[in-house]
């Protein structure tokens, strides 16, 4: 019965790395429990400042900040890619980067070059060989980062922007739709995407404190590392919910394989059985 | 009485959200009182305390810095979360750089190395802050 022992070390072997993957998907799934609620305690913040941001934009300030609106023409764009640290999470990364990659060779047609910066270890290995210009990088973020680690990352790409060096600033990360569903997105930061037109189409502006420049520039610094950070944790959101849905489907397709080698298992011990009965009744008649 | 609308959030939690007959927040230039119907303003805050008066008492939140808006039924107020330095900034730029760099050279050496860095650059940079508090009173 070599066959049979044979089936059997694979069954076992399957069996542990069912055992593995099993895990992944619990340590996954109360992960995703706590990157949602980060996500969702970080939204009130993007909301409010958005919601500002867009009263800003019709405010007829003296002062016309570059950020809002800039009218250079497009030659280099700086992107900041937003992935995960760990693999093992289905198509997530390689989703997302086959996004941003469809969009860099449309731009490329036009000539327009990029300077890339890189969050998270997978994207960092991804983009090192894509021959694109890799600026910044930026890894081990862990699964609870902090607002200020990005600060020194948003603020060099946001210098590149300030210093003419790239005429647009987006962001690329997944957006969290729900666990089964994560959208590849690339959201523009700078120049500022106007917001559609409400009721407020009577002249005022603010009272800046200290100045226009001052404030306004705070504030749309902060609207942006609002943005990059929620991309972040609604990415780390997708990263956890991703892998449980992998892992599970990993854990399941292990249980199939286990169910269809033990019937090969079990015909294989049958017709073992078989033919040592017929041998001894062979045996048995040949006497 | 009128009352203005009030949210105090930060970037990880909504600090306050509800209805007050006025609002005190440590501008740069000042401290602000803010009753319902104030002109539109935007302002730059200093690190201290938000007063929030509603007709059941008064709600106190530190801000360690941030921005303020106001329109004339809603104020919003932006705690910030991050310790804001500009050299703080500036190291970590540095420190971001340079593992791009290092990542470009070795394409194949695995990635322990960056984790290695990425600890060294965190506990610069707070070396950095520290020293800066020693050296000067913050508040």
């Amino acid at each position: 019965m070599a066959a049979g022992k044979e089936i059997r070390t694979q069954i076992s072997s399957i069996k542990n790395t069912q055992k593995i993957t099993s895990a992944m998907e619990m340590v996954a799934s109360s992960k995703m429990k706590k990157a949602q609620d980060r996500m969702l305690a970080s939204r009130p913040y993007c909301e409010k400042i958005s919601n500002v941001i867009g009263h800003v934009a019709y405010a007829h300030s003296e002062f016309e900040h570059p950020y809002m609106n800039s009218s250079e023409k497009l030659q280099r764009i700086g992107i900041i890619i937003i992935s995960s640290d760990r693999g093992l999470c289905g198509g997530l990364n390689t989703n997302l980067f086959r996004h941003i990659l469809k969009q860099v060779v449309e731009y490329q047609a036009k000539g327009v070059e990029f300077d890339i910066c890189t969050i998270g270890k997978k994207a960092t290995s991804f983009f090192k060989n894509s021959g694109l210009n890799v600026k910044y990088v930026l890894t081990d973020l862990g699964d609870a980062p902090h607002f200020n680690d990005l600060l020194g990352t948003i603020k060099v790409m946001l210098d590149g922007f300030d210093t003419g060096e790239t005429q647009q600033l987006s962001v690329a990360y997944n957006k969290f739709e729900n666990t089964m569903v994560q959208a590849p997105t690339i959201m523009q930061l700078v120049p500022m995407v106007a917001g559609e037109s409400d009721n407020m189409n009577h002249y005022w502006d603010y009272i800046y404190e200290p100045d226009a420049q001052e404030a306004l520039s705070a504030l749309l610094v902060r609207y942006i590392e609002a943005l990059v950070y929620q991309g972040l944790v609604e990415n780390i959101a997708c990263e956890q919910s991703s892998r449980m849905i992998a892992m599970k489907s990993a854990t399941d397709n292990a249980g199939d394989m286990v169910t269809e080698l033990e019937l090969v298992y079990n015909k294989a011990r049958q017709a073992a059985i078989t033919q040592e009965i017929s041998e001894i009744v062979g045996g048995a008649a040949a006497v | 009485m009128p009352t203005i609308h009030v949210d105090v959030v930060s970037a990880t939690e909504s600090l306050y959200s509800g209805e007050a007959l006025c609002v005190f927040a440590p501008a740069s230039t000042g401290e602000l009182g803010i009753y319902p119907k104030h002109t539109a303003l935007l302002s730059i805050l200093k690190p201290g305390e938000v007063r929030v008066e509603t007709d059941k008492g008064i709600e106190s939140i530190y801000v360690s810095g941030g921005i303020v808006e106001v329109q004339p039924d809603v104020v919003t107020i932006f705690s910030d979360t991050a310790i804001r330095a500009s050299d703080l900034d500036e190291s970590k730029a540095l420190e971001a750089k340079q593992r791009a760099q290092e990542a470009m050279e070795n394409a194949t050496e695995s990635q322990d190395i960056s984790a290695t860095q990425a600890a060294l650059a965190e506990s610069m940079a707070q070396l950095q802050m520290i020293n800066k508090m020693r050296g000067k009173k913050i508040f």
